[in-house]
């Protein structure tokens, strides 16, 4: 390569120019978006209501399962299941979809100029709809075991707000880096599957932490380094009226930032090259 | 991405030695396994290198407002993969491309279309990715309606359509567009002759609408009519460029 022409004399700009065009093209993303969830509903007559059903079935089995084999009360772990189940499907949609949003969309990448961030934008607001419905369990479990709420239920929404983001930029960065590299989706999916037992989900973690068992309490301690049980905390707590703790947000947002930077970085250097690799 | 939003100012495109290379990932290269062997074991340049594919070398040109460009050349020639770099699908590998306005990239009339869904809301989804608001379609719902002649099928989903049918209703959405930038490929077929006759009328309102036209087309027909300049693209360079007639004849020429 001789008299190499820089091709991109403005990266980083490029780089925000594409999320903030992509924002500027809501009316896109924003229909697609509803589109995608009222696919669902054609011909079938409950549609995504059939998901929020499978979880909460789910969610209900493994509450019953668990109380027994724990020991612990229904009434403590049902809900703890079935909040912990709605914030997880989010997170699991956002990563396992993330790892093929350009893959997915190829056609369209190939055809029409739009930013990237167009189709992480409308997987998120996907993801959200879909939390929006499965978030009707939530509600229907308040009627059978009442929490004790009070105003710093209101938490619930900063929390959110922050799981979105964060469900953005791991989309954005996980989709191009498998674009590039294939063998990364499976990995993916299989390592989110995963999470899903790691994360105290099904099971309760400060019951672990204050076991009698010294071995258990110790090995319990080890789940704080798991990124996704300050996401779940900062959700949980206030929908289920338990107190909370800073660290859970200040890990949160670390995660926010740490997590937005990095992607900046993959998109100055990566995000031209994705149409080229899809 | 170097294309600007809607600008009122004057559209233009502007590239400056840009090439497209395209790396080749077989299964092999693709994997991350090579690439990490690669790195580890050595022997890094022969293997961890992806083979390239120039599609298009060295392309310098300047488009301003009213530029109606016709691209000729073989199948393979690069006419595709310069629409996609016009339309800053494909960003420039090396050298510089420069987008000045909304570009409305009609490569597929297919893309963007969603079989579960109606005819009518098919119609508002192309609109969208072809750049228009939701406003905007929702005025000219009615006008593409007629022009399709589809009537109450406009309520059925799309996978009830004939090829034909779905063809009206791409053409009739991407007709009704105000585009500042209008890259058309060909591969607007497969319409009855009536019906041809009727949409080339809207082409060409469609064009004089628009602030630049590129046209790839085998069509010496279509071409003649729609532009005024052309470009022969030959093994991914540009190998003439100038006026319609001066091009045609010596990309013909050559066949003769």
């Amino acid at each position: 390569m001789t008299a190499l022409a820089q091709p991109d004399a403005r990266p980083w700009r490029k780089a925000v120019d594409d999320l903030a065009g992509g924002w500027r093209q809501r009316q896109l993303w924003g229909h697609l978006g509803w589109q995608d969830i009222r696919q669902r509903y054609r011909r079938s007559l409950l549609g995504p209501i059939w998901i929020t059903i499978s979880m909460a079935v789910t969610a209900v089995a493994l509450g019953i399962l668990y109380a027994g084999l724990f020991g612990i009360e229904l009434a403590t772990l049902l809900p703890h299941v079935l909040v912990g189940f709605v914030v997880w499907n989010f997170i699991s949609g956002c990563i396992a979809e993330g790892s093929e949003v350009f893959i997915a969309n190829e056609g369209l990448i190939k055809h029409l100029p739009a930013p990237l961030s167009v189709h992480v934008y409308r997987l998120v607001w996907r993801q959200l709809l879909f939390f929006a419905h499965n978030f009707i369990v939530y509600l229907v479990m308040l009627l059978v075991f009442p929490q004790p709420l009070r105003w710093t239920v209101l938490a619930v929404i900063p929390a959110v707000v922050l799981l979105a983001l964060n469900g953005a930029w791991v989309a954005l960065a996980v989709g191009i880096i498998t674009t590039r590299f294939r063998d990364i989706v499976p990995i993916t999916q299989s390592v989110v599957q995963l999470m899903f037992f790691m994360t105290p989900i099904v099971w309760i973690y400060e019951n672990l932490l204050n076991s009698d068992n010294p071995a258990i309490a110790e090995r319990a301690r080890l789940a704080e380094f798991n990124p996704f049980l300050h996401f779940l905390e900062i959700i949980r707590r206030p929908l289920l009226g338990q107190d909370q703790h800073l660290r859970h947000w200040v890990v949160v947002l670390a995660i926010t930032v740490v997590g937005w930077a990095l992607t900046m970085v993959v998109m100055r250097r990566y995000r031209s090259r994705v149409s080229y690799w899809v | 991405m170097s294309v600007s939003e809607s600008t009122n100012g004057p559209v233009s495109i502007t590239t400056k030695d840009a090439c497209v290379d395209f790396p080749i990932f077989d299964a092999r290269s693709r994997s991350l396994k090579k690439t990490v062997m690669g790195l580890v074991g050595g022997n890094i340049d022969s293997a961890a290198k992806v083979p390239v594919i120039a599609a298009l070398r060295d392309v310098t040109l300047s488009l301003d407002h009213g530029a109606r460009v016709g691209l000729v050349g073989h199948n393979g020639a690069g006419k595709s993969t310069l629409l996609r770099l016009l339309s800053g699908i494909y960003e420039p590998t090396r050298g510089v491309a420069t987008i000045r306005g909304r570009v409305a990239p009609v490569f597929d009339l297919g893309v963007g279309m969603d079989p579960e869904i109606s005819g009518l809301e098919n119609i508002m989804v192309r609109g969208l990715f072809l750049g228009m608001t939701r406003k905007q379609m929702q005025e000219r719902v009615d006008d593409i309606a007629d022009f399709t002649e589809l009537g109450d099928f406009l309520r059925m989903p799309l996978r009830t359509y004939s090829t034909g049918m779905r063809v009206r209703l791409a053409l009739g959405v991407v007709t009704s567009i105000d585009p500042e930038i209008l890259l058309l490929d060909e591969g607007i077929g497969a319409v009855d002759a009536a019906f041809l006759e009727k949409s080339k009328q809207r082409l060409v309102e469609l064009v004089a609408r628009s602030g630049l036209l590129v046209f790839a087309s085998h069509s010496d027909e279509f071409l003649r009519e729609l532009c005024d300049t052309a470009i022969w693209m030959e093994h991914g360079q540009i190998k003439q460029q100038g006026e319609l007639d001066e091009v045609l004849r010596a990309y013909k020429g050559q066949h003769a």
